[in-house]
């Protein structure tokens, strides 16, 4: 149903894949990204990329331009690039003095976003006269730490979600590297920093995730208050909710124009969905785990768990779901955002799974994705 | 009694296990610092809403929760003053040894004997609901080793007056 691959026992802070698929990027809870390229059924170590000071927070591979951006706890970011067959790190100036959280290359790969605990987000791009990324900083009104960010596809747009409870949706146009952009659904006025919207799900909960979808009407975001929220440019700006009695969700992305694969403290992705009326609803867990075969109580077991941990009942430390702990990452790994037929999910317990939609729809019934 | 123990530590245990949902997070305040936000409170944002179960006048549990770690402190039965003594010293000799207990804090949260502290750095090495698991075995044992003390304490002294008044 799905593959698993473990990187060891500590948490995998984020990872990203390089275009193909068959290079797996990493940061191991540490200042080290490693780059782990497949080698049969086991993960051979190509690259460690050694520059962060402190601990490494995100990282995003560019598909066409192969580079590969980090950012970390030290208020640095970093783009590495293949040069001669050994990856290059080059300099940002991000111009911030707390850690910086979240990095994403923008979907032309001519610029990328990095949010940081300055309450700022600094908008990078390339600068060939000195051959450095500058940056350029949206400061106003984010009042809180910036914790996830996400690309609108038009190039021009970001959403950041943040620790005062709000997501945003800016401009991130800068007229020297990009063309005039052509208005959307969300707003038509995009000189740089101007916040297009503004969205509250109405109570408090920290936003730990924004994603656009595939279109680019609608953005969906993940509150510490276990709530999945669903904005429609296309319709007003509408708001959708969906609060359930699950534990707060840490990431999200779309996998069709009306579909979402949720993850977070419950250790299992989660499937929702809108409707034909705009309602969102909760589908499924998409880790339905098999019932295993009834513990044995023989002596062996229970001296068995006496001796190595101490206990006489022998029920198994381990959770039934395939992730052992949070899972804090959810990405598309293969198809695009309107159209996913893979996706992978990484977590505290240092694996990366990846789920066939296929297969998934075939184990559990009556799952229909649209 | 075990009767109205259970649901108060079901309690417990379900607001544990929805408070703790921790996140590595560096401090917004200082710079390249990474504190519990529970116990700095710099940024109020970053703080829940405290909860306090409690059973009765003088047994409850408070939990403070913020974006990166989770204070739980426990206020222990105290009847009468001998368990109040065996329960002082009881606390005192385990926070004295606070870092062989990993997730025990040096000192208790006023009006509360004894405090645990839980970062993410805890959740991300130990399973958590095993954390939440100790946390309630804790607060089922604790009961059940001061009375137990209290038993042997006054048995204790009535053979130590039997033994003083023999000689009378």
């Amino acid at each position: 149903m799905a593959e698993k691959h473990s990187f060891g026992v500590t948490p995998i802070t984020c990872h990203t894949w390089n275009g193909d698929r068959s290079q797996v990027c990493l940061s191991l809870n540490n200042s080290d990204v490693k780059i782990y390229k497949k080698n049969g059924q086991s993960w051979a170590e190509t690259a460690t990329l050694v520059e962060h000071g402190q601990r490494v927070t995100s990282i995003d591979w560019a598909p066409q331009t192969n580079r590969i951006v980090t950012c970390g706890a030290d208020r640095n970011a970093y783009v590495w690039s293949m040069v001669e067959g050994k990856w290059k790190p080059s300099l940002v100036l991000l111009r911030i003095n707390r850690s910086a959280t979240f990095v994403q290359f923008s979907p032309k790969e001519n610029k990328f976003a990095v949010g940081s605990g300055a309450r700022l987000i600094s908008i990078c791009y390339f600068e060939s006269e000195n051959n450095w990324w500058v940056s350029k900083h949206i400061k106003k009104p984010i009042r809180s730490t910036v914790s996830c960010l996400d690309w609108h596809p038009n190039n021009i747009l970001l959403a950041a979600g943040s620790t005062d409870f709000k997501a945003r949706v800016f401009s991130a146009y800068i007229k020297d590297v990009e063309e005039k952009p052509s208005p959307t659904s969300w707003g038509s006025k995009m000189t740089f920093g101007n916040l297009m919207a503004e969205f509250s799900n109405g109570e408090g909960g920290w936003v730990h995730s924004v994603a656009f979808s595939a279109s680019g009407d609608k953005l969906a975001w993940t509150g510490h208050d276990s709530s999945l929220s669903v904005a429609n440019a296309a319709s007003g700006q509408t708001l959708n909710v969906v609060k359930g009695n699950f534990l707060p969700l840490f990431s999200t992305t779309w996998v069709t124009e009306n579909s979402l694969v949720v993850v977070g403290f419950d250790c299992v992705p989660k499937l929702f969905s809108l409707d034909d009326r705009g309602a969102l609803t909760f589908i499924s867990d998409l880790d339905q785990p098999k019932e295993k075969e009834s513990q044995k109580s023989s002596a062996r077991a229970i001296f068995q768990s006496r001796d190595q941990k101490d206990t006489t009942e022998i029920f198994s430390y381990e959770l039934k779901t395939q992730h052992q702990n949070t899972i804090t990452q959810v990405s598309v790994y293969s198809g695009t955002r309107s159209n996913c037929s893979k996706f992978s999910t990484s977590g505290v317990d240092g694996n990366i799974v990846v789920w066939d939609f296929k297969s998934l729809e075939g184990s559990i019934g009556g799952l229909r994705i649209k | 009694m075990a009767a109205t123990l259970q649901p108060y530590l079901t309690a417990v245990k379900n607001t544990l296990t929805a408070a703790m949902c921790l996140q590595n997070f560096e401090s917004q305040v200082v710079e390249r610092h990474n504190k519990p936000e529970v116990e700095v409170r710099s940024s109020k944002e970053l703080l829940l809403i405290p909860v306090v179960i409690s059973r009765n006048e003088k047994e409850k549990v408070l939990i403070e929760s913020s974006i990166n770690s989770l204070r739980i402190s426990i206020a222990v039965k105290q009847a009468d003053e001998i368990e109040k003594i065996l329960c002082h010293k009881f606390m005192r000799f385990m926070m004295m040894r606070a870092e062989n207990f990993v997730v025990l804090r040096r000192k208790p949260v006023k009006g509360y004997d004894i405090s645990f502290l839980i970062t993410n750095f805890h959740t991300e090495q130990m399973y958590k609901h095993k954390l939440v698991d100790f946390i309630i075995h804790f607060m089922e044992e604790i009961d059940k080793e001061i009375s137990d003390m209290k038993i042997s304490v006054n048995s204790r002294a009535r053979i130590c007056a039997e033994e003083f008044l023999k000689n009378f």
